[in-house]
């Protein structure tokens, strides 16, 4: 048992360090770290970057242009993006579209999409949830009917995250209203250009315009936007929600949160002294600092499992549980920790351009209320925590 | 990066488990607990036997030079089992201090009778004052003649009634809680100024309370130099907290088998009561809880060879999560076994007392989490330890 990274791999974290470095921009990183909401421009110039060294698609076999890496060296890219301030790979092309099409695509599709997704040319979002559809994904109701060479598409999506900005959209659509639940679904391709189309923003409760609602008023979409067979959605369904896993925890970005916490916690006065020094405060941060170390091991632990060979299964479900739930508890601590300054909520401090506002209270205030309510959904999104539970329950329990 | 286990420890784990399975059943257990030291002899002899009483010695001490993860399979294996016998006090504890500190002379004369199993050793390293603080030492050590004269008073000392040797730390200098001046002795519990009040604790081991009244030392009771003990009494206790991190994810791992399995069988509103969703999802916090723990018992073992500034803070923040999350499962173990988690004849009352009194063991959660909070932070995390 030896729970230090090999030599390579440190070779590897040292070189992802550099290309970080030199190639994450500045301005965007100081975004990520002043929690302020990043452009449309802003994820495409970094996507451009990992693109331009091979490292966008990290999960792809290399044959498509990903970069073949193993579980462990994508935990470390993971790692050294979010301590550098890099900003989320959108996921929705390169780690949830783009697996499936792999998988179950034609030649044709492969040809397609899978480069216009490593040049950004295609920004993909996802159209699975529905107002009545949400951890009940197999209950939707959007309707694809057959028309000759076309589907001609019904329905509402909703909780769109990025719409605003996607050209592309992947559905799941009923094409089979009279067979079960699960069985009658297809996965569909659409291009948001198509008549038809609506996308409406959704605003959320910290101001933030990042989910969005989709309407499907008779959208005509060619046949062959269907990824593998008609009614056979599901398999689809199935196959992307299991695929990516490893980055679940979100292991980085809680370490990230940490760090940001203790300096914040650190340039708080109270009472005349820095905050941190209260000892109340430090036994806080030191519980959650406690259980995200227990969580970066067990996260580990799949890891080194999955890179012996083995298959990611249920145990994402704990490393999503105590993931979420720590990353919610580093942010609680972050808006308590400036006191009644969490109270202002200067919207337009929080923009890109926000520069020119002037700030209310400490300059690292402005976001933390705003970010705590934000990562509420941590829990919610992604197959809420309580489904992962009834998962754990079912696959590891047995119950 | 390699969390699996090597052929040896593996077939270390084998024997281990297979003498718990096989000696060490819940009734064996509960029989042992009731012969004279609280513990059976037999199966400390068998321990001994098969060679488990030398795992963390070094080879020129007649030792295999175990570390922290052979420490974890051993302990593991015994908090499933909830064993009784004294390997903590024995062999980690004492044992590990005489190794540490002991002259040559000294380990010689201790060692192999204790890897032999004739030899048992307690650490008296607790004061009443000192609550969990191992530097809160006002019990004082002052030379006489050619040796040294002891008084003040140990608190729980784990297996102190019945052990061959206690060692004893007392102040040759300096004041309580200070680095400086802490000595450890070996002192013969039979001899005048020593008096041991002995006890069962609520986890069904033993513990005394040590008295020191003037009792007259030989010159060479002192183990290693005079007053500079602390580093070594620290290193040693740390090895203490990550076998019982190990023990605790034993006694986890069999407390949650004990209650899903309760969950599956026990029939109420005409079914299992594990079709509710309350249950499964409070069963899934503690298997959450387990997991979270294994994780923190396998960076402790593998953080006894650290540094001591990382080892001790790694340790704190094992010990925090232990005794957080024993404390979690036991409760709920005993709610979801209703009336039955209540009594005395179910074994997972006593899986339940066992985890929450590791927490009391060698620093509870609140004593570490103060350390660990106080701990300077090591540089950088897992991604520099190479």
């Amino acid at each position: 048992m030896d729970i230090t990274y090999t030599a390579e791999e440190q070779a590897f974290r040292a070189e992802v360090r550099r290309f970080l470095d030199e190639k994450l921009p500045r301005d965007v990183s100081a975004k990520v770290r002043q929690g302020k909401r990043l452009t449309r421009d802003d994820h495409l110039r970094w996507h451009a970057a990992l693109a331009e060294r091979g490292w966008l698609a990290v999960h792809w076999p290399t044959q498509y242009g990903g970069t073949g890496w193993g579980p462990v060296q994508r935990h470390i890219f993971d790692e050294e993006c979010a301590a550098a301030g890099a900003p989320q790979i959108i996921p929705f092309g390169v780690s949830m579209v783009a697996p499936v099409i792999i998988r179950f695509g034609t030649e044709e599709q492969k040809r397609h999409y899978l480069p216009r997704i490593l040049d950004g040319i295609d920004w993909w979002c996802q159209g699975y949830s529905e107002p009545g559809a949400g951890s009940d994904l197999a209950s939707l109701k959007t309707r694809a009917v057959r028309d000759g060479d076309h589907y001609v598409v019904n329905g509402q999506k909703t909780w769109t995250t990025l719409g605003q900005h996607a050209n592309m959209i992947f559905c799941l659509v009923r094409t089979d209203p009279a067979a079960k639940m699960q069985e009658g679904i297809s996965f569909l391709l659409i291009d948001m250009a198509t008549p038809g189309v609506t996308v409406r923003p959704i605003i959320t409760l910290d101001g933030e315009h990042e989910v969005n609602e989709v309407f499907f008023d008779d959208v005509r979409v060619p046949a062959g936007n269907l990824v593998g067979q008609e009614n056979k959605g599901w398999t689809c369904a199935k196959y992307l929600l299991t695929y990516e896993r490893t980055g679940i925890a979100g292991v980085g970005m809680a370490k990230a949160a940490l760090r940001h916490l203790k300096t914040v916690a650190a340039r708080q006065i109270a009472q005349g002294r820095p905050l941190i020094e209260d000892p109340q405060v430090r036994r806080q941060i030191a519980e959650v600092e406690i259980d995200l170390m227990a969580l970066e091991m067990t996260n580990l632990r799949v890891i080194a499992a999955v890179q012996g060979g083995g298959v990611p299964g249920a145990e994402s479900s704990i490393l999503k549980v105590r993931g979420t739930e720590i990353r919610q508890a580093i942010t609680d601590l972050l808006r308590r920790a400036v006191g009644p300054y969490a109270l202002p909520f200067p919207q337009d401090a929080l923009e890109a351009g926000g520069a020119a506002a002037e700030p209310v209270g400490p300059d690292h205030a402005a976001p933390l209320s705003a970010q705590y309510f934000n990562r509420r959904k941590l829990s919610i999104y992604g197959g809420s925590n309580e489904i992962q539970k009834n998962i754990i329950a079912k696959m590891i329990l047995g119950l | 990066m390699d969390f699996t286990l090597n052929d040896e420890q593996r077939m270390l784990d084998d024997t281990v488990n297979r003498l718990v399975r096989e000696r060490y059943g819940f009734e064996q257990r509960i029989r042992y607990g009731r012969e004279p030291k609280g513990y059976s002899d037999e199966t400390w002899a068998l321990l001994a036997e098969l060679g488990l009483l030398s795992v963390p010695f070094a080879e020129e001490d007649g030792g295999i030079g175990g570390g922290g993860v052979e420490l974890m399979v051993l302990h593991q294996a015994f908090g499933r089992g909830l064993t009784l016998e004294p390997y903590l006090a024995t062999v980690v504890l004492g044992g590990g201090l005489v190794a540490r500190l002991g002259s040559a002379e000294q380990r010689a004369a201790l060692l192999p009778a204790v890897i032999a199993g004739e030899l048992t050793l307690a650490l008296a390293y607790g004061e009443p004052a000192g609550r969990y603080e191992p530097l809160w030492i006002e019990t004082r050590a002052g030379r006489s003649g050619d040796g040294w004269r002891l008084t003040g008073r140990k608190a729980v000392v784990l297996n102190g009634d019945g052990a061959g040797r206690l060692l004893v730390t007392a102040r040759t200098a300096g004041q309580p809680g200070e680095r400086d001046g802490v000595s450890v002795f070996l002192v013969d519990p039979a001899q005048p100024g020593v008096t041991l009040r002995g006890y069962p604790t609520i986890d069904g081991l033993r513990a005394a309370e040590l008295t020191l009244d003037g009792a007259e030392l030989p010159a060479d009771a002192l183990l290693g130099r005079e007053g500079a003990a602390a580093d070594a009494l620290e290193a040693v206790l740390a090895a203490g907290c990550a076998a019982l991190a190990a023990e605790a994810v034993g006694a986890m791992e069999a407390a949650c088998e004990l209650t899903l399995d309760y969950l599956k069988t026990r029939q109420q509103f005409g079914g299992p009561i594990g079709r509710f969703q309350v249950l499964q999802h409070r069963m899934v916090d503690m298997r959450i809880a387990l997991e979270q723990a294994r994780s923190m018992a396998i960076l402790a073992a593998c953080s006894l060879d650290r540094p001591a500034a990382e080892r001790e803070r790694r340790i704190a923040a094992a010990k925090v999560l232990i005794g957080r999350s024993g404390r979690f499962i036991a409760e709920q173990a005993i709610q979801m076994h209703g009336g039955m988690g209540m009594t005395e004849e179910a074994a997972i009352s006593h899986y339940a007392k066992r985890l929450v009194m590791i927490d009391h063991w060698l620093g509870d959660a609140d004593h570490h989490l103060a350390r660990f909070a106080a701990l300077p932070e090591a540089e950088g995390g897992l991604e520099q330890a190479a």
